[in-house]
């Protein structure tokens, strides 16, 4: 295990370099840069600009200045905020993660209980109706479900603010900001929520249909438990430990961002930051954005089959 | 020579069953699935709405009508028109096209390179698969929308005609999807060649040719086309996303994904939204019909595939 361990640790080196070499030289093809797009500077202007921020040398000089940096934990400067690159994402990083905390806990528990139960009643009405409204929740686009929610929870009925993080011009502090915030976080996570509930709900519906048949089940009715304590206590138990694995694959999730759905919402999150970041051209920050998430990716991988040794000890690592 | 144990069977006359061959089999058990037949019975409407329909429509070659602007719906224009008096359900018809043919595309073009990559690293391993799987590490690493994005300004630098830009779209939707694909043959083609049908093309000495494209390619021919038909899917949200954001199929070529751009202006969004949710439903439709029946292609080509 620990042998296993640390050669995917290893492993991870190739993987990364590779990917920071895609990601530098994918956005050096990217046309137009920071200075290109504002219309008011001066050519002697522009020139000092380019050659403050290096624009001038050549592609490869510049990929190895920037790789140097960040071995060093140094993800640049973001030309935009005009602030180091490591603390736009820490700063914007957590309202992204309230949001897909919040929608990763409510897909959990909601596609536990839906998986339950349409796997006790398989082929039951209830079930066939989950089917089709998983299956509709996977068939929608991200951003036009963002939009019917606007319309009718926003504008239609008025129950929800139609996006941003705090009402515009308030200035409230304590409770109130709380409230506020939450009552601006409703939607995006609506959203957010309906969108992964399927994938999940599917996944524990199977597991959970695998281990009903299994004898330790039929034991435990047979000594007369009662249909709850079989279920709750010896058959989910027992369907929820693959999943533990899948929390490994979230875990990406929660930091990145949801690009579209925070566009859509005007939610201050690092997607959003991102969809910004792209109009103007503020490659350090587009680059340190793509590199972060890569590197969460692989070690969310890693993380993920190691737990998948832990939950079941009959897969053996090697 | 004669085998006793045979003799019952051979004096009689075998007639050959029809249903027996595999292909017969999977149809058979396609057909016991309605909710497979149903999804697959509205994919042909879909189909026949975009790319036969807009031969009935009366608005095709009009076009723009100034005289026509921002119309709710009404008997001569079913779901209203737009800001420039364009007829909004012809206009649907023909975006239709696009995405569908977008869809169709990017999976020709993802199957082909992620079955000709996945086949070539679990036959051959060592090197090729490293190269192979090495890459599409790396491109999974990286995450979808901006590596979508990307590939999207760099290749409207590329100054392609708005009629052509679906190619591109396609390019790219292909270029992120052939890992993940690549990665399942290849699995599916490293049990494969330990099997005895292969051994036995070692011992007869064919080429490796005739081993790969004869031998190998039939026995993944179901996973490609399941997961082939899954990927259409994924293909049109894809293309919708893109488009949306003014970075796929771009005006005046109409896809469902730049029709629902219109939500954008404040005035659509809320007191129009025959322009917007018509083509919203057209996606969600059409996802959602692939999806069922490819998930009743899984049940009835593979009974055993594991369902997630």
């Amino acid at each position: 295990m620990k042998s296993y361990a640390l050669k995917r640790l290893l492993y991870l080196i190739p993987t990364l370099f590779g990917a920071s070499v895609l990601i530098f030289f994918l956005y050096s093809l990217v046309p137009g840069n920071f200075v290109d797009a504002d219309p008011n500077l001066t050519l002697e202007r522009k020139a000092e600009l380019y050659a403050l921020y290096g624009f001038d040398q050549p592609a490869i000089q510049r990929y190895f200045i920037w790789i140097g940096n960040l071995l060093k934990g140094d993800l640049g400067y973001s030309l935009q905020f005009q602030r180091p690159v490591g603390e736009v994402l820490g700063n914007y990083m957590w309202s992204s993660f309230f949001v897909a905390l919040a929608s990763l806990i409510l897909t959990w528990i909601i596609a536990v209980f839906i998986g339950v139960v349409s796997a006790i009643r398989q082929y039951s009405l209830f079930d066939s109706l989950i089917t089709v409204l998983v299956f509709a929740a996977m068939a929608t686009p991200s951003f036009f479900l963002g939009l019917l929610a606007i319309k009718f929870f926003a504008v239609d009925l008025g129950w929800f603010p139609a996006g941003g993080m705090i009402t515009t011009g308030s200035d409230l502090t304590g409770w109130a900001y709380v409230k506020d915030v939450a009552q601006h976080m409703v939607l995006p996570v609506l959203v957010l929520t309906m969108l992964g509930i399927g994938g999940l709900a599917r996944y524990f519906r199977t597991n959970m249909l695998e281990v009903i048949k299994q004898d330790f089940v039929r034991t435990a009715r047979a000594k007369g438990l009662k249909e709850k304590v079989v279920v709750y206590k010896h058959a989910l138990r027992n369907a929820l430990l693959p999943a533990i694995t899948l929390f490994g694959f979230e875990l990406p999730a929660l930091f990145s961002g949801a690009i579209i759905t925070e566009q859509i919402f005007n939610w201050p999150g690092i997607g959003a930051i991102y969809m910004q970041a792209f109009t103007v051209r503020d490659y350090p920050l587009l680059m340190g954005f793509t590199m972060f998430i890569a590197l969460l990716t692989v070690i969310s991988n890693l993380i993920a089959d190691l737990l998948y040794g832990v939950a079941d000890p009959r897969v053996r690592l090697k | 020579m004669e085998n006793p144990i045979d003799l019952p069977v051979s004096k009689k006359k075998v007639k050959p069953n029809r249903k027996s061959s595999l292909w017969g089999q999977v149809l058979g058990r396609l057909l016991k699935k309605k909710i497979a037949l149903v999804g697959l019975g509205f994919l042909i409407f879909i189909f026949l709405f975009s790319f036969i329909g807009p031969f009935f429509s009366p608005y095709v070659h009009l076009g723009v009508d100034p005289t026509k602007v921002n119309q709710a719906p009404s008997a001569a224009h079913w779901l209203g028109t737009d800001k420039l008096g364009r007829d909004v359900l012809t206009r649907l018809m023909l975006a239709g096209r696009i995405s569908l043919t977008v869809g169709l595309g990017a999976m020709v073009m993802s199957v082909t390179i992620g079955a000709l990559l996945g086949i070539l690293a679990g036959y051959y391993r060592g090197i090729v698969d490293q190269i192979v799987m090495r890459i599409a590490d790396i491109l999974m690493t990286l995450p979808g929308i901006p590596l979508l994005f990307i590939m999207a300004a760099v290749m409207s630098e590329w100054k392609v005609p708005t009629e052509h830009r679906l190619y591109i779209v396609m390019l790219m939707l292909s270029l992120v999807g052939w890992p993940g694909l690549a990665r399942l043959v290849r699995s599916q083609v490293l049990s494969l060649r330990e099997r005895q049908f292969i051994q036995a093309t070692d011992a007869l000495g064919l080429r490796d040719r005739r081993k790969l494209l004869n031998h190998l390619l039939p026995n993944i021919v179901p996973l490609l086309i399941v997961s082939g038909t899954l990927s259409i899917g994924g293909a049109i949200l894809s293309e919708s996303t893109l488009s949306y954001f003014g970075l796929g199929v771009v005006p005046p070529e109409a896809s469902w994904g730049n029709m629902i751009t219109s939500a954008n202006s404040l005035i659509d969004f809320q007191k129009r939204p025959w322009l917007w949710i018509p083509p919203g439903l057209a996606i969600f439709m059409t996802v959602i019909s692939i999806n069922l029946l490819g998930d009743g292609l899984r049940d009835a080509i593979d009974p055993n595939m594991k369902r997630r």
